[in-house]
């Protein structure tokens, strides 16, 4: 997308999947990522489709990405801010649990 | 924020601001809380942020809301932002979380102005990245003057038009609006002329936009009656067909809308009686005239109980104000009445032109319920057509009996996206009518919440397991 | 249709799953009955639970028909043509502290006294090796193997769909108004008209209580709004199901990334009306107590609280068996476990009306263990 109206606005650097990128104060992040042509945000847990914001009001759960580490952001509804880390969040989050070794789906004696 | 307020408003739209300014100043306390991180609802998204020079881009009507930010400013209603509110009980418990911190705080009475958000429309490919809603576009338009060039406008309704009007005072190329009000509307909305000729302004205004964008070559493609959306990775086509051909169109951005319905989720999780609308289609709060529900103490004012418009809601807004006032006993019946008189005189006059629009906008069943099975209804859990429709088949009666057939609505957005799809999907597969097959059953928390949050959240449980 | 009158060898009252398993194993029998059912099949208890398929931690005279019950739910496709879900990754349940091992030691050395060998206990480091995301102050657990859970909606769809396919007659939306018995012969009336049946079976669930004091017999049900919440989708991390000694938790991770949560936690029923209340206090509670054992979890987002209708017993067991009057039998009132019983319980239930007899042990259930209060 393309930035019109004022260009006087301060700038807010973030990062997104490592790399700088340039943000207006008081954009969400997915303001952010759209001024940077950014559309596709995250992929779905089912299917693993591509899947980028929709409503940009808070309601559809399409933005979801990973912001400093936590998964499954609301990223029309959170603001920029200085030095945040943005990831695209790939299918169902990722809270940095160990993933279990024991058990299994059978665990009979 | 305190845990207690005699009047506490969730929502800072036109209504919710309206109500908190006329609510304070009585003797009340007044709390408006709103998830958003300034006043000014949708329509007024940002107003007072100023992100633009030339007023025109936006319009007169969207500064109009800078009155109303000002008035609730100096009110001293408490306005909190960045409050998402999750549930409300019909003891009037509102939770509510900020800054990753929820907390519950009591109302004496609660009106809840949460508006409203776009109807579902799902059409194949609706799901691709690029794709977007018309109020999404207008949104990033209005929060951080963003705009798309090129982008096509597929659907029907007055918010279309404006966004697309909106583009071109901006200067930003659109591609096509490609316009899938029925032909046949335009008859249907015929009886309700004369009433809608007496909000002539209003009415010419839509006229203006849609003139204004013709005269100004951009291809304004009517009565469309099938539209799919290409591409893999992201939208790279729109495909649309009228009457027996199909065309396809390059876009790499489609804004999509098809009208706004009510936010019924926090109402409906307070347990707040609903019914359904043939005329809206979609659910309405069962209200009395200060927008009173069935739960004591709880009203629902603006576009969250029925769809009027930002002055609609903002009438309604004072309105449900000087109601919950009286309740709280700050205001005496007779005084309640006069002060709230020429407000309903004004909302008398702003209803006049809803029944034609209505009308005139309806969108056409082919586009509320996918006639193909492969499309998804449910966004979030990715559930196609198909699926509902053999669940029925296999006995499911309605929407709540669907989430365990099928996960349809078990997603993040809590059926917003698809609840409304749904219940007409098994009205029509069973033959009965929408009201008999029902809604969704919404539960608190409307909204997600962090386990951490929950869990530090002060409040005593009832009872523990294992003790009476 | 509201006139007419249908007979069949036995009426079942309720279509939850014990309800449905019970007719099942009828028509196994070669007993015709009919289910009629207040709202929709799977609309209580049956439909809304945990799933849970645990021996852990179960009442003594529960063990015998939860072993059989097991066994029944490995081969469950051979019953009802469907998974249903199960899987038995095992179950577990943590101790915070020694006390409280020591506790699981000495449940273990109880059911060892009585033959039961199928709770074990593991160390501190057995158990991080089996669920590394668990909170490191755990100090050991007992372990189950070979419980676990199953998805109750398909479950819920499959006794029913091969309760039909086996001639069972479901009427939904049919609630019982009125039980008279004529002769040898039980008359019931429903929106659905009447039905008439030698035998009545009471699997009512939370309303059994009601039902059986129709039919002449008491129990005191108490009615309870069991809650649950669910996550948001998560990468795998747990899989047995977890509870803990020392708090009020049931914690599980399904195939599909969600992450259950429950533990007891009531909220406020409304049994007239089909309608619960949630109590965000015993959820905060509930939350806490999944956040201590999980400390990662604290950032994963809940999606979904809600709350099922569930009879309750005083003595925390069902009551199974006949009643007064010949003809009646009972099943009702599982006190938030009977989802992994239905399938035994069902087949106890048409054993006693074809012959009269269990081969398991049931004296425990009787409905004759509650008195009347004096009036
Ligand atoms: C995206 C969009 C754009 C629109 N743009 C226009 C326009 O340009 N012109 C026009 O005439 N009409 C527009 N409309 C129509 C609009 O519904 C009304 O004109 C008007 O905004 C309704 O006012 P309201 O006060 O009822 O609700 P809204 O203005 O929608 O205000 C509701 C407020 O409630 C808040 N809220 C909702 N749920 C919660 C919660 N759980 N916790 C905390 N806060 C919550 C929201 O953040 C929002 O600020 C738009 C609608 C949408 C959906
Ligand atoms: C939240 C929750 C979690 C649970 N977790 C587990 C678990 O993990 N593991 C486990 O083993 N168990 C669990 N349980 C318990 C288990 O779900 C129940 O014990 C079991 O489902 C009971 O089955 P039922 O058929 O007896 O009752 P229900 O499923 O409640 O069925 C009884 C039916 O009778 C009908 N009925 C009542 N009155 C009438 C009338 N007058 N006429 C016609 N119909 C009538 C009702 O409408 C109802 O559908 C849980 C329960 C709840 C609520
Ligand atoms: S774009 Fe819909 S919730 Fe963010």
């Amino acid at each position: 997308m393309r930035r019109i109206g004022r260009d006087d606005a301060p700038q807010v650097t973030i990062e997104f999947e490592g790399e700088p990128l340039t943000a207006r104060r008081g954009d969400s992040v997915a303001a952010a990522l759209l001024a940077g042509n950014h559309r596709s945000f995250r992929t779905t847990p089912v299917s693993g489709a591509a899947r980028g914001p929709f409503c940009m009001m808070g309601s559809c759960f399409d933005c979801l990405v990973e912001i400093d580490g936590a998964p499954n952001r609301q990223a029309c509804m959170i603001e920029v801010r200085e030095g945040m880390r943005v990831r695209r969040q790939r299918g169902a989050g990722d809270i940095g649990l160990g993933h279990s070794t024991g058990g299994g789906r059978e665990d009979t004696p | 924020m305190k845990s207690r307020y005699d009047i506490a408003i969730v929502g800072a739209g036109p209504a919710g601001m309206a109500a908190a300014a006329a609510a304070a100043g009585h003797g009340a306390s007044v709390l408006l809380l709103d998830e958003q991180s300034e006043a000014g609802g949708q329509i007024y998204r940002a107003v007072s942020r100023q992100n633009f020079k030339d007023r025109n881009i936006l319009g007169s009507d969207y500064y109009e809301g800078l009155d109303l930010v000002s008035e609730l400013a100096s009110s001293g209603a408490e306005h909190v932002t960045g409050a998402t509110v999750w549930q409300v009980s019909p003891e009037r418990e509102i939770g509510v979380s900020k800054d990753g911190t929820a907390r519950m705080v009591t109302a004496g009475q609660v009106i809840l102005a949460t508006g409203a958000q776009e109807r579902p429309f799902p059409v194949p490919g609706w799901t691709l990245p690029g794709v977007m809603t018309a109020g999404g576009a207008q949104s990033v338009l209005k929060s951080s003057a963003l705009a798309a060039p090129d982008a096509v406008f597929a659907g029907s309704g007055p918010l279309l038009y404006l966004v697309a009007y909106q583009y071109m005072k901006a200067g930003i190329p659109v591609r096509a609006i490609l316009d899938t009000t029925p032909r046949a509307n335009a008859l249907r909305a015929l009886p309700h002329l004369p009433a809608a000729l007496r909000s002539i302004g209003a009415l010419m205004k839509g006229r203006r936009w849609i003139a204004s964008l013709r005269a100004a070559g951009i291809p304004f493609i009517k009565h469309i009656e099938d539209l799919k959306l290409t591409g893999t990775d992201c939208v790279t086509g729109v495909e649309y067909r009228r009457g027996k051909r199909w065309r396809k169109i390059d876009a790499a951005q489609v804004f999509l809308h098809q009208g706004v319905v009510p936010d019924v989720n926090l109402a409906m999780a307070a347990g707040c009686a609903h019914r359904w609308s043939a005329a809206q289609l979609c659910w309405h709060a069962e209200t009395d005239a200060w927008g009173e529900t069935d739960i004591p103490g709880i009203a629902i004012a603006g576009d969250g109980a029925a769809i009027g418009g930002a002055l609609a809601a903002e009438y309604l807004g004072r309105i449900a104000a000087h109601g919950a006032l009286h309740r709280c006993g700050c205001l005496g019946r007779a005084e309640r009445d006069s002060l709230a008189a020429p407000f309903r005189r004004a909302l008398a006059g702003e209803m006049r032109l809803r029944p034609f629009l209505d009308a005139l906008f309806r969108p056409p069943r082919r586009l509320r319920i996918p006639q193909g099975d492969a499309t998804i209804v449910c966004r979030c859990e990715e559930v196609p057509a198909a699926l509902i429709r053999e669940s029925v088949a296999l006995g499911c009666l309605g929407p709540n009996q669907l989430k365990s057939f099928s996960r349809c609505g078990m997603g993040p957005c809590q059926g917003r996206f698809c609840g409304l799809t749904v219940s007409e999907m098994i009205a029509e597969a069973r033959g009965v009518g929408v009201a008999e097959v029902g809604a969704l059953r919404l539960r608190p928390p409307v909204k997600p919440l962090m386990l951490e949050e929950l869990a530090a959240l002060a409040v005593e449980p009832v009872s523990m397991p294992g003790k009476r | 249709m509201a006139s007419s009158t249908h007979t069949a060898d036995a009426i079942v009252i309720g279509g939850g799953l014990h309800g449905c398993a019970a007719a099942l194993y009828l028509a196994r029998s070669g007993l015709r009955s009919i289910i009629v059912e207040k709202d929709h099949v799977g609309r209580h208890a049956s439909g809304v639970n945990a799933g849970g398929v645990r021996r852990l931690g179960r009442a003594l005279p529960e063990l015998p028909l939860a072993d059989a019950a097991l066994a029944q739910w490995r081969n469950i496709r051979d019953l009802v043509d469907d998974d249903c879900g199960f899987a038995s990754p095992g179950q577990v349940k943590v101790a915070e502290t020694e006390a409280e091992l020591q506790a699981l030691k000495a449940r273990r050395e109880t059911l060892l006294a009585h033959g039961f060998g199928h709770e074990e206990i593991i160390d501190a480091k057995q158990l991080r090796e089996l669920v590394p995301a668990l909170a490191p102050h755990c100090v050991g657990a007992m372990r189950v193997r070979g419980d676990g859970h199953a998805d109750p909606f398909s479950t819920m769809q499959a006794f029913k769909r091969k309760a039909l396919s086996l001639g069972v007659r479901i009427f939904e939306r049919a609630p019982v108004e009125t039980l008279q018995k004529r002769g040898g012969t039980w008359r019931v009336t429903s929106a659905r008209g009447g039905l008439e049946a030698p035998v009545i079976v009471n699997c009512a669930g939370a309303w059994g209580g009601r039902i059986a004091g129709m039919l002449g017999d008491y129990a005191p049900v108490e009615v309870q709004a069991l809650m649950l919440m669910i996550t948001e989708r998560l990468k795998p991390f747990v899989k047995p199901v977890i509870g803990a000694q020392g708090r009020s938790l049931s914690f599980k991770q399904f195939g599909n990334g969600t992450v259950l949560i429950g533990g007891g936690y009531r909220g406020r029923a409304e049994p007239e009306r089909n309608l619960t209340h949630l109590d965000f206090g015993g959820l905060a509670a509930n939350a806490a107590a999944a956040a201590a054992l999980f400390p990662a979890m604290r950032g994963a987002r809940i999606l979904r609280c809600w709350a099922g209708i569930e009879g309750h017993m005083p003595d925390g067991i069902p009551v199974i068996g006949a009643g007064m009057e010949e003809g009646v039998f009972h099943a009702f009132g599982f006190s938030a476990h009977g989802f992994a019983l239905s399938p035994i319980v069902g087949k106890i239930i048409a054993d006693l009306v074809a012959t009269g007899a269990a081969d398991l042990p049931i004296g425990a259930f009787s409905i004759g263990r509650f008195s009347r209060p004096a009036a």
